[in-house]
């Protein structure tokens, strides 16, 4: 696989543009953390990067999750390899999933701390318990490159770190948008600062400190 | 999924619509029924729109009555909605819209006959009882806060002018708008029986074989629903509403004596009026409860729930048509085309069109209910879904229909089939009077044998059987949203 590169990538909302022009290349097996203030445009960047390199079949992380919560945390989770499976083998699993189906999801929960929650719906679950499940489908999806928008902004302590491990290992590649700066240095390879839609800071993190990542903010 | 209690009530409703399916009469008895299709849908593709002022005549009339009856009852409903927190009132309009127009047209056909006057009232007064709950509906969601706050000594009129109808207005503006395309179709089959409306003309170019009238009536009517935000405007509306009465047509004069005799002999019960006590009123209840009443709910019942489930289930299946998860711009427009066409089809209309097609069984009522409804259930879970945003990533297909957009839209879906369950068991009880053995079949038949009395406790049974729907209705939505609530939103 080929480096990932964005050449002068610009993003607009109507005649107003939020984004770029930037370019950025990404190396194979880097794991990259975004980080600035809200309304910098990491959000606006990860989708570029979506849309961008979607026949890499990137696995997503939204912002805001973008789970169903009417269905079951397994259905959630499972929707991530949809694409795997044929249509009817879908269809049957939403009335009653498949043991081999189960046996691979239901470890994946235990290791995120939420198996007893595997058939209750997501609608019921906390704030914390939904961005493990939604880390869950991504992980459930697998591929080479995952793009998470503020994966762990719900969780604390050892639980955000838990769930950091899980996602930078499952994932070779990763862009993760970050307001956490302590857990950006100590989970990541590399950070790029953004502020006003453009790249103000491009560094390895074994270079940083959280001081030097404050004039962003 | 399957603890989900939606999920289980769905499948408590399919199951019993299977069993009632077993008790229900299904068959085609006409020679060739598809050859009648064939000759109806020619008149569709070469309508013959030469008998111009007939058709002229048909639509402006159609128009004349909608028009005075919604804005009739607009005004009333208003005025009612202010006092919407005494029971009297609240149980009032439970009643008078619980009672289809038709039938409030079959009672003042007795004794005002064919004057304008009793398609007006027909369409007024349950309008009136809608538009009032609706209206005070509104009134509540809107905040209290601006009221608070007025000065003391406003006074109550200047009051709820600037605070409560100020910011209901667009809504009530709205609600009133949706209503007046109601109010269209039912000044439509107003003509079937005897107004001088669309359903009249369209009964008779039935009646002469037609096809090529009856293709033109039809397409007209489409043209006329699918433009009306074209032609109402707001700034026209007072021009329509004044020129309306006037082209209601004469109709035939009111003969005063039939309306005392209506209240004084017609609908006084038979045995009470002839004398034999109560004793006999007693037993005279009991027959007609045992040998037409019953038949009647049974036969209603039946109908209401086997067409509840096939509304849905159409509804589920043509959604994506008009939404644009599934559909681009052009799949998108045929979409609209064809669920405007099915929610514009008034269900009495098509019954109507659909018997004459495939002859009298419960076969054209069901399809009829499920077409409409179904169109109008599809078209706002299409609008619905439309305000999802879904995820980049989101799949297609199956996939989207079945992971993605259903699971989020399927509680809106059942609260507007529960909703729709209470009007789809009106018209069904109205459609007896095209032949099928509902509650209306029984209601006609004793106005064709000049029993009133009998008609009038039948129309009172059908009325407490809807509101009876309702009030369970009301009650799974209540049940159902607080587990909604729970589980759906995010």
């Amino acid at each position: 696989m080929n480096a990932l590169a964005l050449r002068d990538a610009v993003a607009e909302y109507g005649t107003i543009r939020v984004l770029g022009p930037l370019s950025l290349t990404l190396a194979i097996g880097e794991h990259v953390a975004l980080v600035g203030k809200s309304g910098a445009g990491k959000s606006t960047l990860l989708s570029v990067m979506f849309d961008h390199w979607r026949d890499r079949h990137p696995a997503l992380m939204p912002q805001d999750l973008g789970l169903v919560p009417t269905l079951s945390v397994f259905h959630n989770v499972y929707m991530g390899g949809l694409s795997r499976r044929r249509g009817w083998y879908n269809l049957v699993t939403l009335v009653r999933p498949f043991g081999r189906d189960v046996r691979v999801i239901l470890p994946l929960l235990e290791r995120l701390d939420i198996a007893d929650k595997c058939w209750t719906p997501v609608g019921e679950l906390s704030g914390g318990e939904r961005q493990r499940v939604a880390a869950a489908r991504a992980i459930h999806q697998g591929g080479d490159l995952l793009l998470a928008d503020e994966p762990v902004s719900a969780l604390d302590g050892p639980l955000a770190e838990q769930l950091m491990t899980a996602l930078t290992t499952a994932y070779p590649t990763a862009v993760l948008a970050m307001h956490d700066v302590e857990l950006a240095l100590r989970f990541t390879d590399r950070v790029v600062g953004i502020a006003d839609g453009c790249i103000a800071l491009d560094e390895p993190s074994h270079r940083l400190t959280a001081q030097d990542l404050l004039p962003l903010y | 999924m399957w603890q989900s209690a939606t999920v289980r009530t769905s499948l408590g409703f399919i199951a019993l619509a299977i069993v009632c399916a077993f008790f229900a009469d299904f068959q085609i008895s006409t020679h060739d029924p598809w050859q009648e299709l064939g000759r109806l849908m020619m008149g569709l593709v070469i309508p013959d729109f030469l008998a111009v002022d007939f058709l002229g005549e048909a639509l402006l009339r159609t128009l004349a009555f909608a028009f005075v009856g919604v804005g009739l009852g607009a005004f009333v409903g208003l005025l009612l909605a202010l006092a919407f927190h005494s029971t009297w009132v609240r149980t009032g309009c439970a009643f008078v819209r619980a009672i289809h127009e038709l039938f409030w047209a079959l009672i003042f056909l007795q004794f005002f006959g064919l004057h304008p006057l009793t398609g007006v009232l027909a369409i007024a007064i349950p309008y009136a009882g809608i538009f009032a709950k609706v209206y005070a509906e509104i009134f509540d969601e809107t905040d209290p806060q601006p009221s608070r706050v007025l000065p003391q000594g406003s006074g109550r009129a200047a009051g709820l002018a600037f605070t409560r109808l100020s910011q209901a207005w667009p809504h009530l503006v709205n609600y009133t708008s949706y209503r007046l395309e109601c109010g269209l179709r039912s000044s439509a089959v107003l003509g079937f029986v005897g107004m001088p409306t669309l359903g009249y003309y369209l009964e008779s170019a039935f009646a002469q074989g037609l096809y090529g009238s009856v293709g033109a009536l039809l397409i007209l009517f489409y043209v006329l629903i699918a433009t009306l935000r074209l032609w109402v405007r707001p700034r026209l509306l007072p021009f329509y509403l004044l020129a309306a009465p006037f082209l209601l047509g004469s109709g035939l004069p009111i003969v005063w004596s039939n309306v005392s005799r209506f209240f004084t002999q017609d609908i006084v019960p038979a045995p009470l009026r002839n004398g034999e006590g109560i004793g006999g009123f007693g037993a005279w209840l009991l027959d007609l409860l045992a040998t037409q009443a019953l038949p009647g709910i049974w036969n209603t019942l039946l109908l209401t729930q086997i067409a509840l489930v096939i509304t849905g289930a159409l509804a589920m299946v043509l959604f994506p048509l008009i939404s644009r998860h599934f559909t681009g711009r052009v799949g998108g427009t045929l979409g609209h085309i064809t669920l405007v066409v099915m929610r514009s089809t008034p269900e009495y209309l098509l019954a109507f069109i659909l018997l004459q097609l495939w002859g009298p069984s419960m076969l054209p009522a069901v399809v009829a209910l499920a077409l409409h409804n179904g169109g109008i259930i599809a078209h706002l879970l299409g609008q619905r879904s439309n305000q999802l945003t879904l995820r980049q990533d989101a799949p297609h297909g199956l996939d989207r229909y079945v992971y993605e957009v259903t699971p989020r839209v399927y509680g809106p879906f059942l609260a507007l089939l529960f909703y729709r369950w209470e009007i789809i068991m009106r018209e069904t009880a109205i459609l007896g009077i095209l032949g099928i053995a509902t509650l209306g079949f029984y209601v006609d038949s004793a106005i064709q044998e000049i029993r009133f009395d009998r008609a009038l406790v039948l129309i009172l049974i059908t009325a407490l059987l809807n509101i009876g729907v309702d009030v369970l209705a009301r009650r799974l939505r209540a049940r159902l949203r607080l587990r909604h609530n729970v589980n759906c939103e995010p």
